[in-house]
Formats: C-alpha cells, sequence, structure tokens
C-alpha cells in the first residue's frame, strides 16, 4: 500500500505549487508547540515559505495541543486544506488527527503507541525509548525534531543552530536537547534511508525574510505609528501584543503598564492621550465589551486612541484560545448613543503591521478611538515574510493649536467643515480646556441645550466623512484581485483572505473565474469601490468566521439598494468552529453558489454557461469520487 | 512672573451645586492651595469621574476632564504618566470613588502615582436624588431603602491605609483653613496622596452639625510616620479625626520607576528589530 506515494502528490492534485502541511499533535507541555516552532523556523531559514497555526486548550497544562505547519516553496498564504503529515506524540493526537490527513499521507509517531492500520504510510520512531536511553525523557520532541530534519533533509548545522538560540533561557538542557534532536535524526536516516514522499526541494538562494506573528507585527507596527503609551491587562490571545510592547516600548521611550483591569486600561490610555501621548490598549472580546464605556469617552470627548482587538470565539468566556471574526459588530456599534470611531481589518501578518500604523494615523489625526481588528489565528500564527517597508499612505499627526491660536479665543471643539479642531495639552499655555464626556460647547464645558447637541453630533459625525474622502485617495484601503470580468466575485474582510486567494487560484485553474475584494476599513466603508465591485457581479459570496455572517449582513443592509436594483445574491459562507477556514471550504462554497444562482437563471448563455458546465463537471467528478475537487 | 491668586484659577463657569454643599469649600480650598503654591494654570490638569463634585473641573481655568463613573483614577495616572511634569489632580465623590471605582484605589496606591485624590464624601448619592451610599450608616431611610439601608459603611481613611497610599488624610468642608493645609501638603508629596473631605450633601443628607460634633483635630503627638498608630486613629469611631494620618516620602513614585525602566532598555531602531526577527 505505501508504494502509492510519490512525491508529485505533494499537495499538488489542485495543480498548486507545493506545499506540505504538517501536523503535531500532543498533550500539552510535553513540548509540542517547540517542537512545531523550532522546526518550523528551521525550514523557514533554510529557505522554505512557511505559515504556522496553533490551536491550544484553556489549560496550561494537559489538554490536547495542536500545531500545525505549512510549507512551501512559493509564499504560503493559508493554512491550506488537510494534513500531509501528521506527527503524533501519543494515541489522542492521532485520534483527533487522522480524520483530516489526505490521501497518501505519512504518519510519524511514537513508537510505543499502538496504531491500528491506515492508509497513511506510518514513520514509527521509538521517541520515547531514545530520550530515556540519553536519560532525559523530557527530550522526546527533540527526537521528533530530528526524525523530521532528516525527513526533509534539512541539513544538522541549520537546526543546531537554531535550538541553540531558541533555547537560550535553558542552557542547562541544551546538550541533551541537541543529543536527542541528532539521535531522532540518525535513527530516522538508518531505518528509512528511501527518499520521503514530502521533501521540498530547498532553493539554491535563501531570500530575505523575516519570521514574524501578527501580533509582533501589530506591536512593531505601533512603534512605527510612534506609540508612546500603552497600558493594557492580559488575556489570551491578545497578550504577546503587551508582551512584545514590554520588550521594545522603553527602547523607544514609551512606557508601558499593565493595570487592573481593561477597563483601567482604556482610560488610563485616553489620560495619557489627553496629555499628547499616542497611546494604545489591546485586548480581546470580553475585553473589549469592558472597554465599551471607555471607546464612547473617547469618541465623545474626541481623544485619540488605538485599541487592539484580538478576537477569539465567544459568546461570553467562549472559546478563548480558538479563532473567530465574531466581533465585528461590536466593534462597529459598540457602545450607547452615536459614537463615531474607526474600524481597520488587516487581512494578513504583513498587514496587521501596516493596520496598526494607519489606526495611529487615523486616530491622531482625526481625534477618534480607532479598533484594528484582528484575530487568534493571525496574531498567534508565524508567517516568512519580507521585511515590510515604508507605509504608502500617511503620515498623519495630530492638529495642536500654534501659539497665536492659542492667544485669541481658542476654542477646542470649534466647528469645523472637516470636524477637526486643533487639540491643545497640559502644558500649553492658554490652550487650557475641559475635555467632557457630556455634550459639550465649543469650550467644552457642558450644554445640553437641543441645537448644541445637534450641532456637536454632527461635528463628529462629519470627521468620518472627511476620513472616507481622504481614505478614497489612499492607496491599498481595499484589495481588488482575481478575474476583472468575473460574474461572480468574493467580498470579505480579515484573515480568511489567503485560503480565499489561494481557492481562487484553484478555481480559475479549472476554469472558473472569480473577483474578490478585501476591505481594509469596515468604518468608514469604502463605498464607492465596494458599490463598483457589486455592480459588477451576478453574485457575491461572504466568508466569514462568525455565526450570523456580520460582515454579509451589513453588506446587504448598506448596499440593498444596488443589490436590489441590479438582481444581485447575497451568499454567506459562514464558519464558527474556533478554527480558519480551509482552501476547500471556500473553493466549494463558490461551486455551491454557482450552481443555486444556475436554477434562477431563465437560461444561461456564453461565458455563464461555460462556468456551469465546468461546475458540473467539477461535481461529478467528485461524486465519481476520484478526490479531485476543485 | 506675577503670583497667583486663588480667583486666577476659577473659570466662568457657575457651579451646579446647590447653595450651601459642601463642595464650593472644597473648590475655594483647592484654588487658594493652587495659588500658595503658585502653579501655572496649564500644569494643572484636574480629572473627574461621575457625581455632582465631579463637575468640578468645569468650575478651573485649567486642563480639566471629565470622565465616566468610577474611572478617575487611571483617567489621571494615565495623564500624570502620559505628562509627568503636570500637577495631576483627581476628584470625585464617594459613590464614585468607594463603590464603582472603588476596585481603582489599591492599584493607584501600590503604584504610588504622584498624583492627588480628593474625594468629596457626603455618605449619599446626591446627582440620582439620595440613594444610600458605600458610607452610609446602616439603618439610612431613604426611597431606595424604605425600610433602612442593610448594608454596612466603609471606613475610607483605614482602607486606604490598609493598602496603603503614601499619604492619607481627611478634611471636613467645615474646616476650610485645615483643608487648605492639607491640600498644600498633598500636592507638594511625591506620591499617591488620599485626602477623603468630608463635604455633606445640603439637600439630601446634611450632616454638618454632625460632622462639627463628630470631627477632631488628629492629636498633636501623632506621628504620621507610624502607620499602625494612623490605624487606630481610623478605628476611633466615636470621632472622625481631620488632619494627616500617614505619610510615607521613601516610596519611588510610578514615573520614576518607569523612567528607569526606560533609562535601562537599549535604544533600538525599527531595523535592528527587524533584523532580530530575520529567519
Amino acid at each position: 500500500m505505501h508504494e502509492r506515494v510519490s512525491a508529485k502528490q505533494t499537495s499538488n492534485i489542485h495543480g498548486d505549487a507545493p506545499t506540505v502541511v504538517i501536523r503535531i499533535g500532543g498533550e500539552g507541555g510535553e513540548g509540542t508547540i517547540t517542537l512545531g516552532d523550532i522546526f518550523t523556523r528551521i525550514a523557514a531559514r533554510s529557505g522554505l515559505e512557511v505559515y504556522s497555526f496553533r490551536t491550544y486548550p484553556a489549560e496550561i497544562k494537559g489538554g490536547q495541543v495542536m500545531y500545525q505547519t505549512r510549507l512551501g516553496i512559493d509564499r504560503v498564504m493559508s493554512e491550506g486544506d488537510e494534513a500531509n503529515i501528521l506527527v503524533a506524540m501519543n494515541h489522542q493526537a492521532w485520534a483527533e488527527g487522522h480524520d483530516d490527513l489526505c490521501s497518501h499521507s505519512a504518519l510519524v509517531y511514537e513508537a510505543s503507541v499502538d496504531l491500528p492500520e491506515t492508509d497513511s504510510r506510518p514513520y514509527p520512531i521509538p521517541a520515547e525509548e531514545i530520550a530515556q536511553a540519553l536519560d532525559w525523557p523530557r527530550g522526546k520532541n527533540f527526537v521528533l525534531l530530528g526524525a523530521l530534519l532528516w525527513f526533509f533533509r534539512l541539513e544538522m548545522d541549520v537546526a543546531n543552530a537554531m535550538v541553540k538560540k531558541r533555547m537560550q533561557r535553558h542552557p542547562e538542557s541544551l546538550d541533551k536537547n541537541l543529543e536527542a534532536m541528532r539521535r531522532g535524526y540518525v535513527h530516522a536516516r538508518d531505518q528509512y534511508p528511501e527518499p520521503f514522499p514530502f521533501t521540498l526541494p530547498l532553493p539554491e538562494t535563501v531570500e530575505e525574510r523575516i519570521l514574524l506573528s501578527g501580533a509582533d507585527a501589530m506591536a512593531l507596527g505601533a512603534l512605527a505609528g510612534g506609540c508612546d503609551f500603552y497600558a493594557g491587562y492580559p488575556i489570551t490571545p491578545a497578550t504577546p501584543v503587551m508582551e512584545s510592547l514590554a520588550k521594545y516600548l522603553p527602547s523607544f521611550g514609551g512606557r508601558l503598564i499593565q493595570v487592573e483591569d481593561e477597563i483601567a486600561a482604556i482610560n488610563m490610555a485616553i489620560g495619557a492621550s489627553y496629555a499628547g501621548k499616542r497611546a494604545m490598549t489591546a485586548t480581546s472580546g470580553p475585553g473589549l465589551s469592558l472597554m465599551i464605556e471607555g471607546l464612547g469617552l473617547a469618541s465623545m470627548a474626541e481623544i485619540p486612541l488605538v485599541l487592539i482587538n484580538v478576537q477569539r470565539a465567544g459568546p461570553s468566556t467562549g472559546l478563548p484560545t480558538k479563532t473567530s471574526q465574531g466581533d465585528l459588530f461590536l466593534s462597529l456599534y459598540g457602545g450607547h448613543g452615536d459614537a463615531p470611531r474607526f474600524v481597520l481589518a488587516p487581512d494578513s501578518v504583513k498587514d496587521c503591521y501596516f493596520q496598526t500604523i494607519y489606526a495611529f494615523y487615523l486616530a491622531e489625526r482625526y481625534q477618534m478611538p480607532v479598533i484594528v481588528l484582528s484575530d487568534q489565528a493571525m496574531a498567534s500564527r508565524l508567517e516568512s515574510t519580507p521585511v515590510p517597508g515604508a507605509p504608502w499612505n500617511g503620515p498623519l499627526t495630530r492638529l495642536v493649536p500654534d501659539s497665536e491660536t492659542l492667544e485669541g479665543d481658542y476654542r477646542r471643539y470649534r466647528k469645523t467643515e472637516t470636524g477637526i479642531s486643533p487639540m491643545a495639552h497640559p502644558g500649553q499655555e492658554g490652550g487650557m480646556y475641559l475635555a467632557e464626556s457630556l455634550e459639550h460647547n465649543e469650550y467644552g464645558y457642558p450644554d445640553q441645550t437641543p441645537d448644541n447637541h445637534q450641532a456637536m453630533m454632527q461635528k463628529r459625525a462629519n470627521k468620518v466623512e472627511t476620513a472616507r474622502q481622504m481614505l478614497a485617495t489612499w492607496r491599498m484601503t481595499s484589495r481588488r484581485w482575481g478575474a476583472r470580468n468575473a460574474p461572480f466575485g468574493i467580498l470579505g474582510w480579515g484573515s480568511p483572505r489567503g485560503a480565499v486567494r489561494e481557492a481562487m487560484d484553484r478555481l480559475q485553474r479549472r476554469g472558473i473565474p472569480v473577483e474578490a475584494l478585501y476591505t481594509h476599513t469596515l468604518l468608514p466603508m469604502p463605498d464607492q469601490a465596494i458599490k463598483d465591485f457589486i455592480q459588477s457581479k451576478r453574485a457575491l459570496l461572504v466568508p466569514e468566521l462568525n455565526f450570523s455572517g456580520q460582515f454579509g449582513r451589513m453588506i446587504e443592509h448598506r448596499y440593498y439598494r444596488t443589490l436590489d436594483e441590479n438582481n444581485i445574491h447575497v451568499y454567506h459562507c459562514k464558519k464558527e468552529q474556533g478554527v480558519p477556514f480551509k482552501i476547500s471550504e471556500i473553493s466549494e462554497a463558490v461551486l455551491d453558489m454557482i450552481e443555486s444562482e444556475h436554477k434562477l437563471w431563465a437560461r444561461e448563455h456564453g461565458e455563464l454557461a461555460r462556468i456551469y458546465r465546468t461546475v458540473s463537471r467539477i461535481r461529478e467528478g467528485e461524486q465519481g469520487g476520484n478526490g479531485d475537487q476543485a | 512672573m506675577t503670583k497667583h491668586s486663588a480667583n486666577d484659577y476659577r473659570s466662568g463657569v457657575t457651579p451646579i451645586w446647590c447653595p450651601g454643599c459642601g463642595d464650593y469649600a472644597v473648590l475655594n480650598a483647592l484654588m487658594r492651595a493652587f495659588a500658595q503654591l503658585d502653579i501655572p494654570k496649564e500644569q494643572i490638569a484636574v480629572a473627574s469621574g461621575i457625581g455632582c463634585s465631579s463637575r468640578f473641573p468645569a468650575f478651573l481655568d485649567t486642563y480639566g476632564i471629565h470622565g465616566v463613573h468610577g474611572r478617575v483614577l487611571p483617567l489621571a495616572s494615565g495623564i500624570k504618566l502620559g505628562r509627568p511634569e503636570t500637577t495631576v489632580v483627581a476628584v470625585g465623590g464617594d459613590g464614585d470613588g468607594f463603590s464603582i471605582g472603588a476596585g481603582h484605589i489599591p492599584h493607584a496606591a501600590r503604584r504610588n502615582v504622584d498624583l492627588t485624590y480628593i474625594v468629596m464624601d457626603n455618605s449619599i448619592y446626591g446627582m440620582t436624588k439620595g440613594q444610600p451610599s458605600p458610607t452610609s450608616p446602616q439603618g439610612m431611610v431613604r426611597k431606595a431603602a424604605p425600610y433602612g439601608a442593610q448594608q454596612n459603611p466603609l471606613n475610607p481613611i483605614l482602607m486606604a491605609l490598609s493598602y496603603p497610599a503614601s499619604f492619607v488624610a481627611r478634611a471636613f468642608s467645615g474646616k476650610v483653613k485645615a483643608m487648605i493645609a492639607l491640600f498644600v501638603q498633598a500636592l507638594r508629596h511625591p506620591g499617591f496622596a488620599f485626602i477623603q473631605v468630608l463635604s455633606p450633601c445640603v439637600t439630601f443628607y446634611n450632616t454638618y452639625d454632625h460632622y462639627r460634633d463628630l470631627t477632631a483635630a488628629i492629636p498633636e503627638d501623632h506621628d504620621p510616620a507610624d502607620r499602625s498608630a494612623a490605624m487606630a486613629l481610623a478605628m476611633k469611631n466615636q470621632t472622625q479625626y481631620l488632619g494627616l494620618f500617614y505619610q510615607d516620602t521613601s516610596k519611588p513614585t510610578y514615573g520614576t520607576r518607569l523612567s528607569s525602566v526606560q533609562s535601562k532598555a537599549p535604544r533600538k531602531s525599527m531595523d535592528e528589530i527587524f533584523e532580530s526577527l530575520r529567519r
């Protein structure tokens, strides 16, 4: 049964550039994440492109942990599909993982675990025995790491250097781990000398790449955006943003404070911003719920603030370590009264960096809270990416009154055409004003008369309109790609973009053209770009990782006239399982959409007829059972 | 530069407080303390929460921020840590500070942020028209407690001493001179200064006469460095002592600590960080 496996089947049945998905499972606390992380870094160092994904239990020790990494020769943009290789450190890893293996997979596992025979080609490694012989039972993960290095024909020199670098803080166990890794390598080499079916060719020259997580990207974006002040409270999965800034911010002259709760975090950041500093906080769903009142204060008193929300699956405590895009509505609309804010949505690790920079630009210029909507999967994964260049847009800074303005009749909240009025800070002579959470007049003093309230609501709202016009001149506030005249479109936001892109490439190769638009600004929405896109389509798929299809509902609501007048249908592709989209889930949803649409057409002709015939052929092929999905 | 007078710190806005409200005395005392220390107006920021007394910043011609209910301490801390040269005063009432915002006091105290926190304690929710507050006596009958309040009152001074705040004092709106002197001391104190001001609500719970009988100056032989003695004074229910209970100037402020973190951290550039992340 093993002879069927051949190198050309390396995840290549879709015609994609070769990639390999390796899934590593084990008990929490036995080094599963370390194994995955170091292996990923060695592969990257060796010149492969990487894209990792991790899911861990809410418990610190115990519970099953999964680390997945996808390796490729070209840029890898998503988690991919089913795994090609399962590395099982225990029986449970196999029990949970073997269903999700593609056909012709490899199973690398701890040899003492008794597993039934399956289609997967078995590669038992006596990791426990080897580690025991070394008198180093904890080194089991390093034995398996050594075996993986052999299978992928990665250089031991590169591996040794990487382990030394990553395990700096554990010098006492370094030599033993290095030896465990070496023995695992030697064992695998002796036992499995034949070519491994999933080995990827290594490039001649290693291109310049950095290994970046979304959390690090946002922390670095904050630095590049000029962040002076961070106040935050630990919460999974946003904590790494705080930890990263704790390390870097003081080096840039900034201050970071871990406070007593999220309410303190947002209010302290508001205080620092009032004092003239670029301030931020980061949190996840439950923390955002607690911050909503403070968000309203920043909106009302017109105080710049950057708030990163690393979404996790809710409601309530929900699935704290799993991913979701379920906080869209809370971010857009959360709070009492009409409180203007901006909402930005990065859609890749690199984009996390840029959107955080833009968040500071927008917060400062428009004196408003800006929410950056990231998510667990994007924040915690590692991607190999080129060093980000300079931002395409901006910079924008806060308007501070000059001395001439301050000598005259300075009105902090002067009603201007743009809605923006210069903001003084403590220390500026003549700038003394009251930042009011009550409705206030132009000087900041409480004023609850009817006309004043209406006018001040308008002033604050005007800033959103001013920003909408300015953003229309920015590069890449939305991203449109794919087949320009395709009758079917994908409209979305956030981290699923990578899977969408790969699904579209696959569909294109099968003769199904699709075009997509991903927007980076959810508030304000790039209305013109979206309307232009919608009008060029017959039907739209809106993929998102939440239960109710929040973005799709927003699209239906906001553009109902455009949709209705042009008879364009919106198809929701919703998933709320705590894990990202697979490529095949997106491509299947596109096929479903086309089939559903076909039933509605009176008669199809030309290009539509051709597309539908192609879909039918693919679907018949699927039923034929050759596994050759779109 | 000319010396400031108390009136220089007054804005044109007329206080919303009822005639006879204890908070007028606090406002006047704070302006006099500012004048006595001759602090430039633009170097002062006064932050508040929600409630009658939290309307305070509007009546001052300094920088001010009127925030949300119970969050004055994080807000004021942010201002101080963001712009350390500013003199920062946090103000509010007993509902704002001891009920909804009580969770922030221990943390402001243990950080020892260099700011002055004045709680105008009238033992009633005045702005919402007279519900029992965390310092109302057990048994107080009001619309929200027609059968009498069933919760025991807090002891704010004892609470602040237990954290401890590095400066703990009590004043009374009926004794303005002593209050000014305490405010001056508090503003000079390097660290977190907590002052409870007994500030009666003439409309819903007039305690002027009650406090005139109940209050007394802290005995002259009390040593403010002695925390146990301060606690013993605070626990005397028969007398509400006025004056400085406790002061510790030996602790570094949070700003000092953060500055030392900043000076320890090696200077870096973005390029160096990217270099360290190279695969």
